[in-house]
């Protein structure tokens, strides 16, 4: 690949996603990085300053919606999109994600290769990717 | 006043003797006096003669004027002096009694006056004070009256022999028929003085009595609970607690219905949606298991058998999501919130919000907007508490000064949003929030706002618009459905629908007994129907019934039966001139064997009345068989107990009676107009009917039997 790729920060406390999710981005062309809960994710951000976070919600420590808010604070994060995944998904959870700020709210359980599209559409409605 | 003949008489028969005693007095002297001197006494009272007369004449008047006199002073005064005393019992205040005649009788008129005065300002003082009793008395049943109609459960007061005693419009709501069982209008089972057993589970019941009875000696406050089925096919969670009247003695039972069909089927929904995952989920979790056990068991497996167990993982995990997917869609609704949770309208809860927030923490509180149309299914009392929480937990740690209300749609969801200017609270503060206990001063509840929120699987969260500085804390609760506004049923005292009547607490049907009890007391249904023509055995047929009920001497309006029936035949000019139906009107209308039952219920337990009887009868009974129901309850009719009333009138038709005995003739030729105004006519007979000493149906209808019209046939 001739451009820089795009970087995507994974967000979640369960192993097994993680590691499928890290397989698959990787083999889709993403520079990826990994963090176990929301505390450790607020720090990835500043150091490493992804394009994407995929961001489970239901996470010890600090959940989803608190790290999203906080990126949201952020004015320099403007351009960072956001994927909240999660496995409740009522309606009133989608509302409250999109509502505080979150790109994409998907409901586990989701098709990878699907998850891999819409995260490609966010860059393509939303501009190109930061070089 | 002329002096009576009996006085007169008296008087001259006084004088006639006076004369009589002087006459005889003169015949003894003349007898005595020796012969010689007997003609000189002759020339002397021949002389005295003409004094002798004048002297009886003036004797005669002036004992006639003295007699007259004494009379007018003694006897006379007394009589006029009894009559104006009994007069003044009947006259107005201030109505005297003369004070002449004879002293003593002018004394004795004057103390009656005094006692007329006395008795005057006692009536008066009674007739005051019992005013102010019934005034209060119809004050309160009218306040009664309000509450009964503002509850939103039904309730059923039963006497001790389940003879419904109340009823409110909510039990009537509840216990209607469907509209598909009737049209609108139609009765339904529920009356004054009909048996509870007839609207719920007669075994149910007997279950909640027994329970009752067995609790009534060891429990303070007994009471049984059960769910019915009802005829409309809505689901009721009753409640029945008995009451007690003087004595201490069990009087009755108080029934509580609320309709639990809506939580009954979300309950049920939640069980199919359990059901549906079980039954769902098991097979392709079974194929992946065993496809993914024999990968891991068997490394050296042929490529072409592993592509193959991939492929089966892969389809089959696409299949257990879609599963899940398509039954937390079609139960969704079963997930949103507890069962307890009422629908109510989202200004509501922002007025109660406000109050709250505002007597709580002494700060303005205004509401900002809201949805009028928008209506929620919270728990009212919790999310006030929660927001009121909110706004406490903001002044303590951002002495925030004033908050707004506001409350608009989003999506399938309403928010509800607690707004403040300045402060800029953490995004974190709210995630601290959620998991205390919400204490407010000293009122502490040990729920969470987290454990709120997910009772109503709603979602609470922060928003800031810094530009701005307006921050609002976000609750996106469940939206509800719409309750139809209670109708309007003022409380005024003219239209006071008869939903009550507490004198039916004393009484006891005993059926089979109705013979000796008292035309006053009984239940009577006053039908009339209307006809294609006036020959039952000639094929003609009833194109409309309309009934009405009377209890303890009161036409029940609200309980009227009324229904046009499809006669099957055409109708004859005559008859369409008289009650203004024609067949195009009844095609529609169902046919006499679906009708006939439905008013036999109707009509059960009661005697019947109607006017000109015989007739109406002999058109039930020719259905009879056919039918399959028999009307065998005693009958009276009108016409009849007319004539026994006025045996010398010769009109007794229905609008002759009505004059005669004082009911305003209106609405007359339709079923139910000619039943209402026979009940008002039956019920002013009934007390003529008694003044001829025929007060209990047995006299009433031997009476009926007796007249010359009984031998009427159709």
């Amino acid at each position: 690949m001739g451009e820089i790729s795009r970087k995507v920060l994974i967000v979640d406390d369960e192993p097994n996603i993680v590691t499928a999710l890290e397989f698959l981005f990787r083999r889709s062309g993403y520079d990826v990085r990994l963090a176990n809960n929301g505390a450790e994710a607020l720090e990835q951000v500043d150091s490493y300053r992804p394009d994407v976070v995929l961001l489970d919600v239901m996470m010890p420590v600090k959940s989803g919606y608190e790290v999203c808010q906080k990126l949201r604070e952020r004015s320099d994060l403007a351009q960072v999109k956001i994927v909240m995944l999660s496995a409740k998904g009522s309606e009133a959870e989608v509302n409250k994600g999109l509502s505080l700020g979150a790109d994409l709210y998907i409901t586990k359980p989701f098709s990878t290769q699907e998850l891999v599209v819409a995260i490609d559409r966010l860059f393509d409605a939303g501009g190109a990717p930061k070089q | 006043m002329r002096v009576p003949k009996g006085i007169a008489r008296w008087v001259i028969a006084a004088c006639a003797g006076v004369l009589a005693v002087l006459g005889i007095g003169a015949a003894l002297q003349y007898l005595a006096a020796a012969p010689e001197q007997r003609p000189e006494l002759i020339a002397l009272v021949g002389d005295g003669l003409p004094t002798v007369f004048v002297g009886a004449v003036i004797l005669m008047v002036a004992a006639g004027m003295t007699a007259s006199w004494l009379f007018r002073r003694h006897p006379h005064a007394a009589r006029q002096l009894a009559e104006q005393s009994r007069g003044l019992l009947a006259a107005e205040r201030g109505v005297r009694v003369a004070t002449t005649g004879a002293p003593p009788l002018a004394e004795l008129a004057t103390v009656i006056n005094q006692l007329a005065d006395a008795y005057h300002r006692i009536e008066q003082d009674l007739e005051a004070r019992s005013a102010e009793t019934r005034a209060r008395v119809e004050e309160e049943r009218d306040r009664f009256a309000a509450l009964m109609s503002e509850l939103s459960q039904g309730v059923l007061v039963c006497n001790v022999d389940g003879r419904i005693l109340l009823y409110n419009p909510r039990a009537v709501e509840l216990l209607a028929p469907s509209a598909s069982d009737g049209k609108a209008g139609d009765y339904t089972l529920l009356g004054l003085g009909r048996s509870v057993l007839a609207l719920l589970d007669r075994n149910q019941v007997a279950h909640a009595l027994d329970l009752i009875q067995h609790q009534l000696a060891h429990v303070d406050r007994p009471q049984a609970r059960f769910v019915a089925a009802v005829a409309n096919g809505g689901l009721l969670r009753v409640q029945v607690a008995p009451f007690h009247g003087a004595e201490r003695r069990l009087a009755g039972m108080v029934f509580t219905l609320d309709d639990v069909s809506s939580l009954i089927g979300r309950e049920s929904q939640r069980l199919l949606l359990l059901q549906s995952l079980a039954t769902g989920v098991r097979a392709p979790v079974a194929n992946l298991r065993a496809a993914a056990e024999n990968l891991a068991s068997f490394p050296d497996m042929p490529a072409d058998r592993r592509a193959q167990f991939v492929d089966i993982a892969v389809a089959e995990a696409r299949t257990l999501t879609e599963r899940l997917n398509t039954a937390l869609f079609e139960y969704a609704d079963a997930l949103k919130g507890s069962l307890t949770l009422e629908d109510m309208r989202a200004a509501d809860l922002l007025a109660v919000a406000q109050r709250r927030i505002s007597e709580a923490l002494q700060l303005p509180v205004t509401i900002e907007d809201v949805d009028a149309d928008l209506w929620l299914r919270v728990d009212s009392f919790a999310i006030a508490h929660a927001m009121t929480f909110l706004a406490a937990r903001l002044v303590n740690d951002y002495d925030l000064r004033a908050f707004r209300l506001r409350a608009g749609s989003g999506g399938g969801f309403a928010e509800v949003d607690l707004v403040w200017t300045g402060a800029i609270v953490g995004s974190d503060a709210l995630s601290l929030w959620e998991g205390e206990p919400m204490r407010i001063g000293s009122d502490e509840t040990p729920l969470t706002l987290r454990d709120v929120l997910e009772r109503h699987g709603s979602e609470a969260w922060l928003q800031v618009d810094k530009i701005r500085q307006i921050s609002r804390f976000r609750l996106l609760l469940p939206r509800g459905r719409a309750l139809a506004p209670a109708p309007y049923r003022g409380t005024a005292v003219a239209s006071r629908p008869e939903f009550y009547d507490f004198d039916l607490f004393n009484r006891i049907e005993v059926v089979g007994a109705l013979a000796e009890r008292k035309l006053s007391e009984l239940s009577y249904t006053v039908f009339d129907t209307e006809t294609t023509g006036l020959e039952p055995s000639g094929g003609d047929e009833i194109i409309s019934i309309g009934a009405v009920r009377i209890v303890n001497g009161r036409v029940l309006r609200q309980e009227v039966f009324e229904q046009l029936v499809n006669p099957l035949r055409p109708i004859s000019p005559e008859s369409t001139a008289i009650h203004g139906i024609d067949g195009r009107q009844l095609a529609s209308e169902p046919t006499i064997d679906k009708v006939l039952p439905r008013f036999h219920r109707f009509c059960e337990d009661t005697v019947l009345v109607a006017h000109n009887a015989a007739f109406d009868m002999r058109f039930l009974e020719l259905k009879e068989a056919a039918i399959g129901v028999r009307f065998g309850q005693p009958v009276l009719d009108t016409l009849l107990l007319s004539v026994v009333v006025h045996p010398s009138m010769d009109r007794h038709n229905l609008d002759a009676i009505a004059e005669r005995v004082g009911v305003r003739v209106i609405g007359r030729h339709t079923a139910l107009g000619d039943a209402l105004l026979t009940s008002e006519v039956f019920l002013r007979l009934v007390p003529l009917l008694a003044e001829r000493g025929i007060v209990t149906l047995a006299q009433a209808l031997e009476a009926s039997r007796a007249t010359y019209h009984a031998r009427l046939r159709y």
